[in-house]
């Protein structure tokens, strides 16, 4: 764990960071779903890791999405100290230097993916690797600031940990990951603008060219419309391609055809204050459940048809 | 630096090598169990 202590306002004394900032910093609640898809890739994946070597693969997985967001973090601290909803975390706060943040988010990615490698395989650890640089080169630093279509190539980086899990069970990639990837990139845009509909003045107020902030909120619905309809048709994928059996194909039917059905009733309002953004707020927590929802259905599937 | 700092300082520096000594402790039981799954052929 960094060491460097911070310049505390005012005086010459330094107070280090506590330790539970640099837990905070790991964005351990953001991190339930990319574990949860992790862990199902490598509960899908056809034949047997022993459980020591599962529990570490998936380990690896959630430090590395830590030691992604710790980097993130580091990175965005000034975009971070002028938004509400990020305002308090423990950079911008000024709990912690940029420079501990640093070490912590360097060291955590070594860590997490030279473990993987020791313990199932490097081509998991390499999978690791590419989504750890993805998130903070390719996001964070190159489209965010840059782009409205941000987090439609940057989503790529959550869409990771179910190939990874496979890989790490099975030492290969086939086309049942690849296809849970493609539902998580498509998943990534109605489910992170549905976000930015209702916290868009945070976004604005940081400069970040968020797609409502950009091209409005109209479009903003037009687009995750779209994406919703070509989320689906990947929702749909390993079903067509018999990658899976029906209780898949069920889940991914109902689940899907709700998730359009909320999406349409975002589609079609115009509502512009975030107070009576229900529907927005509906879509985006209900989105959390659809991928929990046909990532569980994934597995049982497996285990019972495959 | 104040007496308020100075105990602030060891307070935090006490939390932070316990953490840290814990972690080891977790690390050594987990690096131990990958060996043992290692030999018995787990993967």
């Amino acid at each position: 764990m960094a060491s460097s202590p911070i310049m505390s306002e005012g005086s010459a004394s330094v107070i280090p960071a506590h330790w539970r900032d640099f837990v905070a910093l790991t964005k351990p609640r953001v991190m339930t779903l990319v574990v949860f898809t992790g862990l199902c890739g490598l509960l899908a994946a056809p034949g047997h890791i022993h459980p020591v070597l599962g529990f570490t693969a998936i380990l690896c997985i959630a430090l590395g999405a830590g030691a992604a967001a710790t980097l993130n973090q580091w990175y965005e601290a000034d975009i971070d100290a002028k938004m509400k909803r990020t305002a308090n975390r423990p950079i911008p706060a000024g709990r912690m230097d940029r420079q501990s943040a640093l070490h912590f988010g360097i060291g955590l990615s070594f860590f997490s993916v030279l473990l993987m490698g020791i313990a199932t395989n490097w081509l998991a650890a390499a999978v690791l690797a590419v989504s750890i640089l993805f998130y903070v080169f390719v996001y964070t630093i190159w489209l965010k600031p840059r782009t409205a279509q941000n987090i439609v190539i940057g989503g790529a980086a959550g869409a990771f940990p179910p190939v990874i899990g496979w890989a790490a069970a099975t030492g290969h990639i086939s086309a049942l990951p690849i296809a849970l990837f493609m539902l998580i990139f498509f998943w990534t845009p109605p489910h992170f603008w549905a976000l930015a509909l209702f916290v868009k003045t945070d976004y604005a107020a940081a400069g970040i060219p968020m797609l409502p902030v950009v091209s409005g909120e109209v479009a903003t619905r037009r687009q995750i419309w779209f994406y919703t309809a070509v989320m689906a048709v990947a929702a749909m994928a390993p079903v067509l391609l018999r990658l899976t059996g029906p209780v898949y194909g069920t889940a991914a039917l109902l689940g899907t055809a709700l998730f359009a059905v909320f999406a349409f009733q975002v589609f079609r309002r115009r509502e512009s204050d975030p107070v009576r953004m229900g529907p927005e707020k509906r879509l985006f927590k209900y989105s959390i459940l659809y991928l929990f929802l046909l990532f569980g259905a994934v597995v049982i599937d497996r285990w019972i048809f495959a | 630096m104040t007496p308020e700092e100075d105990r602030q300082i060891r307070s935090r520096q006490k939390s932070r090598a316990i953490v840290t000594g814990l972690l080891l402790g977790a690390l050594v039981l987990l690096f131990y169990a990958i060996t043992i799954a290692k030999i018995g052929g787990g993967h």
